[in-house]
């Protein structure tokens, strides 16, 4: 449902035939097999693969079959700082994007409702970045935050920061960027979401005396949530795995790599194909426990 | 309504100054993409139009832009297909399994880039199929599915069965039914699906990275030259690009936003 924006469609919904059969199998299967070979079968991959132990031939990037578990181990001890530095990003990243976008997926979708035109205007502009290399995008706030920049040097003459500290490098531009990069990502849920909830709501709860406060906290808030979980998982996840961000050539440095970083380093330089997949093995466990979670409580219908 | 009269202009302000927030790095890109600049491109050294007509004096970079269009193209097409199919058996057909092909299709969409690229790579290692372009068409089909098959589902599910069956009550045949009413009552989910997977496929850099063997696509160019300076031809074709998007975009809103209007005036 995150990206129902896209269809442009209004918010009627006609009840659908029940049919089965042939068709069905028709219709399906050839997307269904895609996924089972190119998305399914590499994650089984990943599981055989972070068993693996070093050949025996000595082999520089070459690996056995075997059940080495102990693998799991060793990358939980020498990567628990940056998995803990990832997760500690993501929750602060979509923290903050929720904030960010709460209020203007609420404009968006319930204030400008009258207005279509300018909703779809504002929409697009929501978008916009998606169009524009995301590279080139945090690029430009690397450039914008650079310690020569009109910004830096204006934060170092007021002497809010020693000239012996940078902005870019630190954890907080790391999750600057992160967090303005998924941004959109948080807002288009949150969207589809308040755009369907009736106003009618409000109005009775105002009716009823209910401080603006209260209908916000008794009424807006639970029938967003919908669009709040969706939004915090599909900015929690995908910021958990990124590296571009914390990159040293982008907005971080040798201090801030993460999850991704490291199976980046170890499977495109090190060749350590075990450590690689067992990183990314516990990566999308966490992931799954967390779709589970949200399954349970919100079924699978929404989830699209 | 009156009641909420305080934030009365907050909410629009805030708004505003929100998106303009979120349109810095493009404006700071496409600004850029006229600089006379020399080797890196970080500082302001004079307006130029000179990055713009001679875009391919840097071969590298239009190669790069040649293989992301390729690229793009045939993943939208195979993707956009596959997805479609999967979009009206979802909305049109109740069957046992619903629950899990939803969730099949989720999962990609949810799924970090890392583990999707590591995991690809690894399994063409293991294959002993070389990267290069089918790895990386191969790779943006599967991540695009699930995102054309959200943008289409939205589309099929406003769909009024109804209108076929008044088809095939004036005796269509199904073949007809699917091109003469379906096809086109779906075409605008269908074009903004393919227009969503072609922008997911051109921006892909992580996936990309981990299955393209010598293959530079557009981000790999990127994120390659970023560690010595990106040319400013670069910030040219991401500029050219964002503007043909969104003017795409923009006219399809709008005509959208014109129709839904009217619709509210009649009824």
């Amino acid at each position: 449902m995150a990206f129902a924006a896209f269809g442009s469609a209004p918010a009627t919904e006609h009840k659908s035939p029940v049919k089965s059969g042939r068709i069905v199998l028709a219709l399906l299967m050839p997307g269904l097999i895609y996924l089972g070979l190119f998305f399914f079968t590499p994650l089984f991959s990943l599981i055989i693969t972070s068993l693996e132990t070093p050949a025996a031939s000595g082999a520089i990037g070459a690996y056995d079959y075997g059940f080495a578990w102990q693998n799991y181990v060793t990358v939980l001890q020498s990567y628990f700082p940056q998995i803990l530095r990832s997760f500690y990003y993501a929750t602060v990243a979509t923290l903050i994007a929720l904030l960010i976008s709460y209020p203007l997926a609420y404009f968006i979708g319930v204030k400008l409702r009258r207005f279509p035109l300018f909703q779809r205007l504002m929409l697009t502009l929501v978008i916009a970045p998606f169009f524009i290399s995301f590279l080139l995008r945090t690029i430009a706030w690397k450039q914008i935050f650079a310690d020569e920049g009109w910004i830096m040097q204006f934060v170092y003459n007021m002497h809010w920061m020693p000239t012996s500290e940078h902005f870019l490098g630190s954890d907080f531009a790391v999750i600057f960027g992160l967090t303005y990069n998924f941004i959109p990502f948080m807002t288009l849920p949150l969207y589809t979401t308040l755009e369907r909830f009736d106003i009618r709501f409000l109005e009775a709860g105002a009716d009823l005396y209910a401080s603006p406060a209260k209908v916000f906290r008794k009424i807006t808030l639970p029938l967003s949530m919908p669009g709040i979980i969706s939004g915090t998982l599909l900015v929690f996840i995908p910021i958990a795995g990124d590296y571009v961000n914390a990159s040293r050539d982008f907005l971080g440095s040798s201090k801030t790599s993460m999850i991704g970083t490291m199976v980046e380093s170890d499977f495109l330089q090190n060749w350590d194909y075990p450590s690689a997949s067992a990183l990314s093995v516990m990566l999308m466990a966490v992931i799954v426990v967390l779709v589970s979670l949200y399954v349970r409580s919100a079924g699978t219908e929404d989830l699209l | 309504m009156k009641r909420f009269a305080i934030g009365k202009f907050t909410l629009p302000v805030y708004s505003v100054l929100a998106l303009c927030f979120m349109l810095i790095p493009i404006v700071y890109t496409i600004v850029f993409s006229f600089n006379n600049s020399h080797r890196s491109n970080t500082t302001w050294e004079g307006f130029t139009f000179d990055k713009w007509l001679g875009v391919c004096n840097r071969p590298d970079v239009c190669e790069a832009l040649g293989n992301s269009l390729v690229i793009g193209a045939v993943s939208t097409l195979i993707a956009t297909i596959l997805g479609t199919a999967l979009a009206i058996g979802l909305v049109r057909y109740r069957f046992r399994a619903r629950a899990l092909v939803n969730l099949a299709l989720f999962l990609p969409m949810a799924t970090p880039e890392v583990v999707l690229g590591a995991g690809l790579a690894g399994l063409f290692f293991n294959a002993g199929v070389g990267a290069g372009w089918v790895t990386i068409i191969i790779a943006h089909v599967m991540f695009c599915l699930s995102f054309v098959v959200v943008t289409v589902k939205a589309r099929v599910q406003t769909l009024d069965p109804v209108l076929e069956e008044a088809g095939r009550d004036l005796y269509a045949n199904p073949n007809q039914v699917f091109w003469k009413i379906t096809f086109p009552l779906l075409l605008p989910g269908i074009v903004s699906a393919a227009l969503l997977a072609f922008s997911l496929s051109f921006d892909d850099f992580i996936i990309t990275y981990f299955n393209s063997g010598d293959v530079t696509t557009f981000p790999k160019y990127i994120y390659v030259a970023a560690a010595r300076g990106v040319p400013a031809e670069a910030n040219v074709i991401a500029s050219g690009v964002f503007i043909a998007a969104i003017l795409v975009v923009l006219i399809t809103q709008i005509r959208g936003a014109v129709k839904r209007k009217r619709l509210l005036k009649s009824s």
